[in-house]
């Protein structure tokens, strides 16, 4: 019943164009028309973060994105971060999800990078704790986070280490002064 | 999950989006961030023949001072409500609810206008717009008209808007340095971008309820008890108080009423500076 729609979206730098059924997602859009694969469905309910893309720049869960919402706007996916940086060096965030180890079976990996992306655009200068809240809507099942924040805060150019030892300690702090940690004499 | 297929416009302004509302009645569905929309049009419990899009127009994205009010564009993203300067200034309790809707993903499309219009008494903003005694200006072919929040709300999903109708603006009084007994928000759930289990937003005496009842509520009893001088742990005991909070995996009511008053108390003291 529904009329065809014509769109036209930047994909990593590419111009792409379709004629598109209106209730097409994005994230089918990009993998299905596009062919581009490393882009994730998982919960399909704008829940686990696994199909994140940058939509004009913004991270955004393409399961609940229609490719017309798209037209005429730029994505971009996991694969267009091998070629924003000059001489195809994979993106800083790729590089830092490596050297980390930040992922386990890969899964969330391009959506969790997408949305690292994003949000160092928008927070530069992240303690531990932004990262894991600006990761909030991503899910890793395997439970990797801890390798993931380190990656970001990698990537922020600050040392995982001496981070997540500051959030420890004000974590300690944040502890009424009643409460027992368990130590002797506490 | 995919929607049922549909027509598709985007309107390049709002009087031509009034128009096609106009035309096409409650076989259209206006689509901005599409955050609430597109799940229910994915599980098929909704299937417009006809989706406009409004999410570009330009017209309704501002945030401004307007008077003795603050002036939003109802096509503001979370985002941008989160971080605007203006209300940090004016209005910082919105700031600070939009800052825990679902997810930064969510909050860059997500919209005020839409969040309001959607009528999910489990959303945070429509009781934090109801906690500031906002106005919902509704415009159609017919005209413009300001609806208080307080009488905008009929039950779940439902609102006074008529079909020909579209929210372009949501108006709250700027408070800013006048403000005399303080905001909070406070917000219970299981994990990081669920919806509230309860939600409580306050500010200046006024308390405004996630998730107990059919629409977002005010916790009248508690407001009048504050206002006859009682104190935040007396004030706060009646949070429940003429409300009907809903049973669901996530709560029982006697739950969801324990957690009202837990949240009252600590928002009225976070409110007090305490």
């Amino acid at each position: 019943m529904s009329t065809r729609a014509k769109v036209e979206i930047t994909v990593n730098g590419r111009p792409t164009s379709a004629d598109v059924e209106p209730r097409l997602l994005l994230v089918h859009y990009l993998r299905d028309t596009v062919g581009l694969k490393a882009t994730n469905i998982g919960c399909d309910t704008t829940s686990c973060g696994a199909c994140t893309v940058l939509l004009d720049g913004e991270s955004v869960k393409s399961c609940t994105v229609l490719a017309v919402q798209a037209d005429q706007q730029s994505v971009t996916t996991l694969e267009g971060l091998a070629e924003l940086s000059p001489g195809g060096e994979p993106h800083p965030m790729v590089r830092a999800f490596r050297a980390e180890h930040g992922l386990q079976c890969g899964f969330c990996t391009p959506g969790m990078v997408l949305a690292a992306v994003s949000l160092l655009a928008e927070h530069p200068d992240p303690t531990e704790r932004d990262v894991r809240e600006g990761l909030e809507g991503n899910l890793c099942r395997c439970t990797g986070y801890h390798n993931i924040v380190r990656a970001v805060l990698s990537a922020a150019g600050k040392d995982p280490d001496a981070e997540q030892r500051r959030e420890a300690e004000s974590d300690a702090a944040r502890i009424a002064p009643a409460f027992s940690t368990g130590e002797a004499g506490a | 999950m995919i929607p049922v297929g549909f027509d598709y416009a985007r309107p390049d302004s709002v009087d031509a989006a009034l128009a096609l509302i106009a035309e096409h009645g409650e076989d259209a569905t206006i689509l901005a961030g599409g955050h609430s929309l597109l799940p229910v049009m994915k599980l098929r419990l909704a299937a417009p023949e006809l989706v406009i899009d409004i999410g570009r127009l330009t017209e309704l994205n501002y945030i401004r001072v307007d008077g003795d009010d603050v002036a939003i564009g109802a096509g503001s993203r979370h985002r941008e409500v989160e971080v605007s300067e203006v209300l940090a200034t004016e209005v910082p309790l919105l700031p600070a609810v939009a800052r825990t809707v679902g997810d930064p993903q969510v909050r860059h499309r997500g919209t005020i206008g839409g969040s309001l219009a959607h009528a999910d008494p489990a959303s945070d903003l429509p009781a934090a717009v109801l906690a500031l005694n906002g106005m919902v200006v509704l415009r159609s072919p017919r005209g413009e008209r300001s609806v208080p929040i307080t009488q905008f709300y009929t039950g779940v999903f439902s609102t006074v808007k008529e079909p020909d109708e579209l929210i372009v603006e949501i108006r709250v009084p700027r408070a800013g340095a006048q403000l005399s007994q303080g905001w909070a928000f406070e917000k219970f759930t299981r994990r990081a971008n669920d919806w509230a289990i309860v939600g409580v937003a306050v500010v200046d005496g006024r308390v405004g309820l996630v998730n107990m009842g059919s629409t977002p509520l005010r916790a009248s009893a508690t407001e009048a008890a504050l206002a006859d001088g009682a104190s935040i742990e007396d004030a706060a005991a009646l949070a429940d108080q003429a409300t009907d909070p809903p049973a669901d995996t996530a709560a029982t009511p006697q739950y969801r009423r324990h957690l009202a008053k837990v949240l009252t108390r600590r928002a009225l003291q976070t409110a007090s500076g305490g």
